[in-house]
């Protein structure tokens, strides 16, 4: 993985610390080409990999990507899914299995249909599972997505279940079907490396919160800083500022203080702030 | 180890599941749901022992607590039975869809020394809890309005099937989204006396009110608004801000932030200089044991679990939920009444009164009051 990601939060309205900014985000990233702009920024500054969430709109982002195979030689999207308010919004209008249903393929698929009815019939979690995946993946077809994601919400929720065979799924599934390296998202790091480790899936890529405040490292920061240490697993670093809580010199010279931290994943919206945060980085990282 | 079960496993129930067994402090012995689907999947992949029949899990499993997360029409036959056999109840919000059956429960709980929560999970968000120590130590000066406001996109579209859109379900916005409005609005300045003026308005929904109002009346003599509205797609999801004004001043709170603005800086030192001042939920929230979508689902099981171990009562309890069900059931009462209208020479109009007030459409009642055919 790069030592830099780009993240979308900022993109769709996402804001942990305030809902005015985040509606003012919405607002200018409305017109996807606001996106596409951000995003040749990151690339014109050497940030060549997008961490994004499976929302809908992104569809168009891997459109345009599609387009200009050559102007993006090289960019790789780590896809994160499932977008979660969709999922959570058609729970409460359809219920939990109905909510399933409407996200499985269908259309001229009606062998993908067939098949998802069969998985849901005979709880074959694993078969769904495909299904649901394929349905998340197709906007990225023809783009290299050498590391998806399954986001914090669908992680946390099934390690608090204690469902760990649906992580061997998710692994088993992005290994065979999309070639790729699964990676985890998570706020409870430590227990999940744990319960990773116990399914058999060594030195897997988790993506946490990882900052000097402690904000959402749930298991406490002597934990987190101890599996910074060990190299078990191989880390991403999110929330890095805290929401904006840490001034970035600050925020990133903690994070820089631990060499196994292999990522940071950051959202920015305007070329300024990309390039200053990139730079800090790189000076920060040793050699 | 408390020894717990969950009864419903909804989008509710099942989130619950998953920080209650992730809990040190309890132990999950059973989970009980009307769909075999959800149950076998479960039953397979984690191990939990299943029930369809809630009363045979209560008569079969040792247990010390339960979550009670079923659509709201069964919360109270549920809750009395559990309170019944002596455990300790949490149970989802609205609890009780009547003022006077969840007043009942409130007592019996209270007379059996039993714990007993409600899922008002916004009591447990830190920025709200800010303002209710901020607005404690009357740092506004005299209060003179509130104003709390809901949105978010669950109704978006004619159409839908679940419990939340039959009104005889106890669907619709009021109980929805209004009343965790309501309770905040009561947890941080007392419950209003009275209401006034209050529409219930139907978006999309066939069945159910998709928006509410409603003008509110508080002892002191200070007022306010109540806003929700479960139609709204321009919210990626719920979002909750109370807005409070006294003589010295303004605060906005919503779950991310506290925005506080002082026209005199308050006898005590808090920290705080004239004019704004902004806190945000990163400074505020303390850490929860594990994180699964926002520290306050996390906290309200936590502090369910302690305040068992410690005795005391929750901070949101039975009887603090019935004061939501009591404003619920003033504003659906109130929603009959008829509207102040201007007739030429002025004259204010007899009460047409009886009207149901959910699912009406805007403009009837004063068609009916002008005894206008549509």
């Amino acid at each position: 993985m790069d030592r830099i990601l780009f993240g979308d939060n900022q993109f769709f309205g996402v804001n942990h610390m305030s809902e005015e900014k985040a509606r003012i985000q919405a607002m200018r990233f409305q017109d996807i080409n606001s996106v596409i702009e951000v995003l040749d920024d990151a690339n014109a500054e050497g940030i060549k990999t997008f961490m994004c969430t499976t929302h809908e709109r992104m569809a168009e982002v891997c459109e345009h990507f599609r387009a200009n195979k050559e102007k993006y030689a090289g960019f790789k999207f780590y896809p994160c899914m499932p977008y979660a308010h969709k999922y959570a919004n058609a729970a409460a209008e359809l219920g939990v299995l109905g909510a399933v249903r409407s996200f499985l393929p269908e259309g001229n698929a009606l062998g993908a249909l067939f098949k998802g009815g069969m998985s849901l019939a005979r709880k074959d979690i694993e078969g769904l599972a495909n299904l649901l995946i394929d349905a998340e993946m197709k906007m990225f077809a023809g783009l290299e997505t050498p590391v998806i994601f399954l986001q914090n919400v669908a992680t946390d929720f099934l390690l608090g279940l204690g469902f760990d065979e649906a992580f061997r799924i998710f692994a088993d599934c992005v290994r065979e079907r999309y070639q790729a390296e699964p990676g985890f998202i998570t706020m409870n790091a430590p227990l999940l490396l744990a319960r990773l480790e116990k399914c058999g899936i060594e030195n897997p890529i988790i993506c946490a919160n990882i900052n000097k405040i402690g904000f959402r490292m749930c298991g406490g920061m002597p934990a987190y800083e101890a599996m910074f240490d060990e190299g078990r697993c191989r880390l991403v670093a999110m929330s890095v500022f805290a929401s904006g809580a840490l001034p970035p010199q600050e925020a990133l010279e903690y994070v820089c203080r631990f060499p196994k931290i292999e990522s940071i994943v950051f959202g920015a919206s305007s070329r300024r702030n990309i390039a200053q945060t990139k730079r800090l980085i790189d000076q920060l990282t040793p050699a | 180890m408390l020894r717990a079960g969950i009864i419903g496993l909804g989008k509710m129930g099942l989130s619950h599941q998953s920080m209650v067994n992730a809990h040190p402090e309890i132990q999950l012995m059973a989970v009980c749901d009307s769909s075999a689907y959800i149950l076998d999947v479960l039953s397979k992949y984690t191990g939990v022992k299943t029930y369809t029949n809630y009363k045979e899990m209560l008569d079969r499993e040792p247990l010390d607590c339960v979550f009670v997360a079923t659509p709201s029409k069964y919360h109270v036959e549920i809750v009395a039975a559990a309170l019944d056999r002596n455990l300790h109840v949490f149970c989802e919000k609205p609890f009780g869809l009547e003022p006077q059956s969840a007043l009942q429960l409130a007592s019996v709980a209270a007379q059996k020394h039993l714990v007993n929560q409600v899922g008002y999970h916004y009591r447990f968000v830190a920025a709200f809890n800010e303002a209710k120590r901020l607005l404690d130590q009357n740092v506004l000066g005299k209060l003179h309005h509130v104003r709390a406001e809901a949105y978010g996109p669950v109704v978006v579209r004619p159409k839908g099937s679940t419990w939340r859109s039959q009104k005889s379900e106890g669907g619709g916005c009021l109980f929805d989204y209004a009343c965790h409005a309501i309770d905040l609005v009561n947890y941080l300045v007392g419950r209003p006396i009275a209401v006034s003026g209050t529409v219930f308005n139907s978006v999309f929904s066939k069945d159910v009110d998709d928006e509410i109002y409603s003008t509110l009346h508080f002892s002191d003599g200070f007022h306010g608004q109540l806003a929700t509205n479960w139609s709204d797609e321009s919210f990626r999801k719920m979002s909750v801000k109370l807005s409070f004004w006294g003589t010295n001043g303004r605060i906005n709170v919503d779950r991310q932030e506290i925005q506080i603005y002082l026209r005199a800086l308050p006898a005590a030192d808090l920290g705080f200089v004239k004019g704004w001042n902004v806190r945000y939920t990163t400074e505020l929230t303390q850490p929860v044991w594990f994180y699964v979508r926002g520290e306050e689902y996390s906290a309200q099981i936590d502090h369910f679990v302690q305040t068992i171990k410690s005795g005391g009562t929750a901070i949101s309890s039975f009887q603090s939920a019935s004061d939501a069900s009591i404003v619920a059931a003033m504003m659906r009462e109130d929603a009959t009444k008829p509207y102040t209208t201007f007739e030429g020479s002025g004259t204010y109009l007899p009460s047409a009164g009886g009207m149901e007030p959910q699912a009406q459409t805007a403009g009837s009642r004063i068609r009916k009051l002008f005894g206008r055919a549509k």
